[in-house]
């Protein structure tokens, strides 16, 4: 196992889908998008991931369609590469090495052999359009030097360069300078916004450039909310403009229809706006896309536009702005409270997502699987206003239950609380609100467990609270003779000298609860609630606690504020040991003894895998991360790995996953990059799973019409030869290639054989029995065309083996007797 | 994707007692008629047949009351002693009692003296009963033994002597001519059948028992005495199916109420206490003020009559329900609207459509979602939202709070639209769940309208009435810290004595220890 030497951290759970605009295919049967390193391929039907197109070192920064070829696929990266890609087959077909860090990528139906795409040079913020002449060559990898300088100075990001009217024109748009480059007369001219000239804090710079299919015409978006369409920009003085106002916030991406008849545009409010004919009155809406829309793109064929939005969705609608299809990532829009969480049931990773929802992610099959909304109140797009934040959540140990705790501070004083508990419905198959707790406490809530005990008869959950206190909550049966009903009360409010509760933690059997007050923790009996011994170091306050597990669970372990670790032994309730470590992030192993523990260090975050009865640590692994890591958590895998070395076993049963401080979601790895890659084969599956369309009815039918037909045609004949599709012989022998397969003279009687009737004449009975089924049914169905059905019932009565004989002559009788008398006797010679 | 959400109206849980539906029909009556007997009512007895008058038996008289009548209608007062037990036979016509001087009457309800008079018992008859064959009467008495009389010739046909106490209460089956209970303070209950000459059934209640009664079915048997009510199944030879402890003194009386689905019990802790006959659980309960020996239902628990050892019958009838309007209804599309293409079964060909249900919003909710804040408020503000549901109105604000709107809504408004909303707020500022969110708006109202102060009376009036209150909150939150305060020093004292107790037990120990040392 030479792979076992190291130990890599890789990046999982998906990248942003909604980094660039996606781009649709020519027959808008697929959609790419950059994500990560890599370039993505979803069938728009099906939502499905069909190709992931991997070969860039760094970010992927732009993907365009080969307008020569729109079965190939150009991609631009920072690694200074233009790729060229068959999407269908998920085949690189040539490279072209660039050298610049390229921003952004563009093509022209006009210009052949050349592409446009955004350098940097020298100074960071200076951006400069150009056209690379990519050669034509056989090799694989194609130096590409040819540069051609078309525009300086414009911004980083694609959406503020369109191409216009087939590629007469470039327009670039910068902070309040719109420019316009033609390639024919070589000139360029540019526009300024008159306002912006003496207000200093204007706010009507451009955030985004669209340019009419057709005709000379630009729209573009601005940060006051305008749309600005400009007309007759060939002359410097005869330029006019026109306004459209509605968004309220900043316009985030616009997009002409192919015709050029309407303008979509997007931005925070999440609204789909698309004006027709270019006028303020005549407006279409698609409310409620969830989030902030950052990108627009149209196909080419017209019929589907697609919005990226800041949750990392992807939402593909059809041209009626009927919501078609919807491509979800990992949400990484906002702050992580929750910390990263594993449902017992689907062992999906559960943290925030969308605002007011927990986020359901499968982390096996990189998907998200469901959104479970929490706050269940409309959420205003708005970036002034204090939302109500969905703070902590915890599963009990069989998923049965899920515990909730949402706040919204707007002053000091005024803090809204609220604890919710769901309840699993079998049923449904999700999950249930079952009981609401309005202020559940005065202050904050620092942490929040369920009792893991298997054998616990009544869930237990406890809450810590900035107050002082904490509360232990169960679970009571509050049915009457009329109706049934459970509800969570609370049991057992305890404090500790005023101070501040900031952790709790249930031991392993659920006998104690270690509850840390500031410096100080506490041990209480969860039968009796009785205090029954206090830890205190003086070390700074609690940061993390947990009991060992299974052989180690006799120690208590805590992390405090000044950097130290400490374990105590609960059988002498004395200190074990304790080391200086500034401990970010504890978790403990559900399946072994094991815990990790992440420090945060000048350098960046090391990781530190140790038993609590060992001193010493069963693996260190220094710099992980750069970043703070923020949470961790180690997920059970489905099937235990074989590690022999000493170092990497404490990854066997569990798989450890943990979040930065960037929301960049990360594990550990022992196979080499190209293992982890994922088989292609999926696309089959994707194809088979694409919907009927009109013609599959027409065809399909009409084919089983004709099945059905022979069918009985068949069955007139009585004798029938079994299906040559059917016998597995004679399948062999037509799909083994010719060269392997022995003389001709040696298969015939082989061959023969096989196409002479079984000794049961099973398959001459059986298949028109399958069709009497069919015809019955269909009979059934077809109740008003009477005399079709009894035309139906004729042939049914013909085909029933044992009636026939009753109504055969008896010429054609004796012909049959013959007939099985020269069967027997061909299989006796066998 | 999904819809507009609407807005989350916070509920309050009902304090006090919950609302069911066994609450709502007990709860269902007027308030009781007093009606002074002479002495303590042992035995009330409905009429089975209409128009269902009723039997009182107190002292030496028996009254028959009309349903509606605090008079009574007809008096039988021709016993020399106390009489007991009056009961109607099943068609309403004949009366019989027992009395103290162990004889049995038998009274036509048109009549004035009695009819027969069954001579047999040597001391008090407390029960007496018609058999389903109203040809029998079954008398139980304190000479322990248990007669069946002829009514045609007026002889004893049968005498049990099974008992070995005072024979209290007894109860004949409604099915079976040939069967009866009786109870007796001997602690047992027997069940007799005519045909045999001896009892069939016997069970041990346990205590005394105070009355019996069957089901209609037969099939269960229930049975009072001392504090207990026990159930037995019959059926079953006797078994005892539950026993019920939910008085505190000794339970006199039982009952059955239309439905069969309830039991009644009266007790002497003043108390009548409803079970469900599915679950024996207790659904309802009903206070009087003297204690209670006897208890009756009229036709469809109609009339709930109780009387007293203090002589008092209290008589409470149901309130007639509402009727109402027929023509006040919105006329409703016809029924075959709603059956139009329900057995259509889904052809081959056919491409179903389903059209999005439409969701229900409030009208409030509405406005919210075209963002027309000023009107949502307003329609929270209207009266019957306002007194009925304030935290409908509540929960609005909150809204309007959390979309950094409620500065807006409250803005620009007139004297009247102004007094509106102080109105809501003098109401519901003081409530302690209200508090924190209508705290917030008062004070953006001062923010707003504190240039145009003094302007109108009708307002500054209502903001005078707003300081007083604030001002009374202040002091009584400032008392009850004040008694929090003392409380906690009182604990205090408390915990430090224990302690100190617990020091000196401490001390003697060590001492004990040195002694002995």
């Amino acid at each position: 196992m030479e792979e076992e030497e190291s130990l890599r951290v890789v990046r999982c759970g998906g990248s942003e889908l909604n980094f660039r605009r996606a781009v649709f295919s020519a027959d808008s049967k697929y959609i790419f998008c950059v994500s990560g390193d890599f370039v993505k391929v979803y069938s728009t039907a099906t939502e499905e991931c069909v190709h992931i197109l991997h070969g860039h070192s760094k970010l992927v920064t732009g993907v365009q369609p080969n307008p020569n070829n729109h079965l190939q696929l150009y991609s631009c990266s920072l690694d200074g590469t233009i790729k060229l890609w068959d999407y269908l087959d998920g085949i690189l077909i040539k490279t072209f090495v660039v050298g610049h860090k390229l921003h952004a990528l563009f093509t022209v139906a006009h210009a052949e052999d050349s592409v446009f795409v955004t350098i940097n040079k020298e100074k960071p913020d200076v951006f400069q359009l150009v056209s690379v002449k990519l050669p034509k060559s056989s090799s694989q990898e194609i130096e590409a030097k040819e540069v051609s300088f078309v525009l300086d100075y414009i911004n980083q990001s694609p959406k503020c360069i369109a191409f216009g009217n087939e590629g007469e024109y470039v327009a670039a748009a910068r902070d309040f300078y719109l420019s316009v480059y033609f390639f024919k007369k070589k000139t360029t001219s540019r526009f300024t916004l008159s306002s912006s000239k003496n207000k200093k804090h204007a706010k009507n710079d451009f955030t985004c450039v669209a340019c009419h299919p057709k005709e000379d015409c630009i729209a573009s978006g601005h940060r006051d909310g305008k749309i600005r369409l400009w007309r007759n920009f060939d002359d410097d003085k005869k330029y006019t403009y026109t306004c459209l106002h509605w968004h309220h916030d900043m316009v985030m991406d616009l997009a002409f229809s192919v015709t050029g008849t309407s303008l979509l545009s997007g931005g925070r409010e999440s609204v789909l706006v698309e004006w027709r004919d270019a006028t303020e009155k005549n407006k279409e809406f698609l409310p409620r896309l969830g989030a902030t829309i950052e990108h627009i793109s149209v196909s080419p064929a017209g019929d589907l536009f697609c919005t990226s939005h800041s949750d990392n969705k992807i939402i593909v609608i059809h041209r009626n702005l009927e919501a078609s299809a919807i491509i979800q990532g990992l949400v990484k829009d906002r702050n992580i409270f929750t910390g990263l969480l594993i449902d017992p049931r689907t062992s999906a990773l559960v943290l925030n997502g969308k605002p007011g929802h927990l986020q359901f992610y499968s982390l096996q099959s990189d998907k998200q699987l469901y959104n479970l909304d929490i706050i269940q109140q409309e959420y205003i797009n708005d970036s002034d206003l204090i939302q109500i934040e969905l703070t902590k959540a915890a599963f009990d140990c069989q998923g049965n239950w899920l515990a909730t705790v949402e706040q919204r501070q707007e002053k000091e004083t005024e803090l809204e609380l609220q604890m919710k508990l769901w309840a699993y419905n079998k049923k449904t198959q999700g999950f249930v609100l079952n009981t609401r707790v309005g202020m559940p406490h005065e202050d904050h809530i620092t942490a929040l467990c369920f009792c893991k005990a298997e054998k616990s008869e009544n869930p237990t959950l406890v809450t810590a609270s900035k107050d002082g206190h904490f509360k232990v909550w169960i679970l009571t049966d509050d049915s009457d003779i009329y109706r049934k009903a459970f509800g969570w009360t609370c049991d057992f409010v305890g404090s500790y000298h005023k101070y501040q509760a900031t952790n709790c933690c249930f031991s392993e059997d659920g006998s104690l609860l270690a509850v840390s007050f500031e410096e100080i923790v506490t041990i209480w009996d969860s039968e009796t609630w009785e205090l029954k011994c206090t830890f205190c170091q003086r070390a700074g306050k609690i940061r993390h606690l947990c009991f060992g597990r299974l052989t180690c669970s006799k120690y208590l372990l805590g992390a405090t504020e000044n950097d130290f670790l400490c374990c105590w032994n609960l059988l002498s309730c004395e200190l074990e040991w304790s080391t200086k470590l500034n401990v970010k992030v504890m978790e403990t192993d559900p399946n072994s003894e094991n815990i990790a523990a992440i420090a945060q260090s000048s350098v960046g975050s090391d990781l530190f895998v140790f038993k609590p009865s060992e001193p010493r640590p069963l693996y260190i692994q220094k710099t992980i991360s750069r970043e703070e890591v923020h949470w961790g958590v180690f997920v059970p895998r489905d099937v235990p790995e074989s590690f022999t070395s000493e170092a990497y076993q404490w990854l066997n049963r569990s798989q450890f996953y943990f979040l930065t401080k960037s929301q960049s979601l990360l594990t550990f790895s022992a196979k080499s990059p190209e293992e982890k890659l994922t088989p292609t084969s999926k696309q089959l599956l994707a194809e088979e799973s694409l919907p009927t369309t009109p013609f599959y009815f027409i065809l399909g039918k009409h084919r089983q019409q004709q099945d059905e037909t022979l069918n009985d045609s068949s069955g007139n004949e009585l004798v029938q030869l079994p299906l040559t599709e059917n016998i597995p012989a004679i399948s062999e022998l037509l799909h083994t290639p010719a060269h392997v397969l022995p003389s001709a003279s040696f298969l015939c009687s082989m061959f023969i054989n096989s196409l002479l009737l079984s000794k049961e004449t099973k398959s001459a009975e059986e298949i028109p029995d399958d069709v009497d089924m069919e015809e019955e049914r269909k009979s059934d169905d077809s109740d008003e065309e009477n005399d079709f059905t009894e035309k139906i019932q004729d042939t049914d009565t013909i085909d029933l083996g044992e009636d026939i004989l009753h109504q055969l002559s008896k010429s054609e009788e004796k012909e049959l007797r013959k007939l099985r008398k020269v069967d027997y006797s061909w299989i006796a010679a066998l | 994707m999904a819809g507009y959400k609407p807005v989350a109206i916070q509920t309050y849980p009902i304090l006090g007692e919950k609302i069911t539906q066994d609450t709502l029909y007990w709860n269902n009556y007027k308030t009781p008629v007093q009606i002074k007997e002479f002495g303590a009512v042992s035995k009330v007895d409905f009429s089975p047949q209409p128009p269902y008058n009723y039997a009182v038996t107190a002292s030496s008289r028996i009254h028959i009351y009309g349903r509606y009548s605090q008079e009574p209608i007809k008096t039988f007062s021709r016993f020399k002693d106390t009489a007991y037990c009056a009961t109607f036979r099943q068609d309403g016509k004949l009366l019989v009692a027992g009395s103290e001087d162990g004889g049995v009457q038998l009274f036509d309800i048109s009549g004035r003296a009695p009819l027969r008079q069954f001579e047999g018992h040597t001391k008090a008859v407390h029960t007496v009963d018609f058999t389903a064959d109203k040809y029998h009467v079954v008398s139980g008495a304190d000479d322990y033994t248990v007669k069946l009389w002829d009514i045609p010739n007026s002889k004893a046909i049968l005498t049990f002597k099974e008992h070995s106490d005072y024979v209290r209460c007894g109860c004949a089956s409604k099915l079976n001519p040939d069967l009866f209970v009786t109870g007796s303070y001997d602690h047992t209950v027997k069940m007799f059948d005519t045909r045999t000459n001896e009892s069939v059934i016997s069970v041990e209640h346990g205590q005394p028992v105070e009355s019996v009664l069957l089901f209609p079915s037969g099939g269960l048997l229930v049975s009072a005495g001392g504090r207990y009510v026990k159930v037995w199944d019959m059926l079953k030879g006797g078994q005892l199916l539950v026993s019920l402890k939910n008085h505190h003194k000794t339970v006199t009386c039982l009952y059955l109420s239309s439905s069969g689905q309830r039991l009644l019990s009266g007790s002497l802790d003043r108390k009548v206490k409803i079970y469900s006959t599915a679950s024996y659980k207790v659904v309802h309960s009903f206070d009087y003020a003297a204690s209670i020996l006897s208890l009756a239902l009229a036709h469809e628990d109609e009339t709930i009559v109780v009387g007293m050892t203090n002589g008092i019958l209290s008589v409470k009838h149901r309130k007639s329900e509402a009727k109402k309007d027929a023509s006040s209804r919105k006329r409703r599309p016809a029924y075959r609207t709603f059956i139009k293409g329900k057995n259509y079964t889904k052809q081959r060909d056919d491409i179903s459509i389903t059209r999005p249900s439409k969701k229900h919003l409030e009208l409030y909710d509405r406005d919210l979602k075209n963002f027309r804040i000023s009107k949502a408020l307003d329609r929270v503000l209207e009266p019957e939202i306002t007194i009925k549901t304030p935290e409908i109105t509540v929960s609005i604000i909150k809204e309007l709070n959390r979309r950094g709107v409620l500065a807006n809504a409250l803005a620009g408004r007139d004297e009247k639209e102004l007094s509106r909303i102080l109105n809501f707020l003098i109401r519901n500022l003081s409530q302690p769940r209200f508090a924190p969110v209508l705290i917030n708006v008062a004070e953006i109202i001062i923010d707003i309208y504190l240039p145009v102060i003094g302007q109108s009376p009708v307002v500054d009036k209502k903001f005078l009435l707003l300081q007083g209150l604030v001002e009374k909150e202040i002091d009584y939150q400032r008392e009850l810290l004040e008694t929090l305060g003392m409380m906690e020093m009182l604990f205090a004292t408390t915990t430090t004595k224990e302690s100190t107790f617990l020091l000196e037990h401490k001390s003697d120990g060590l001492l004990g220890k040195k002694i002995e040392s």
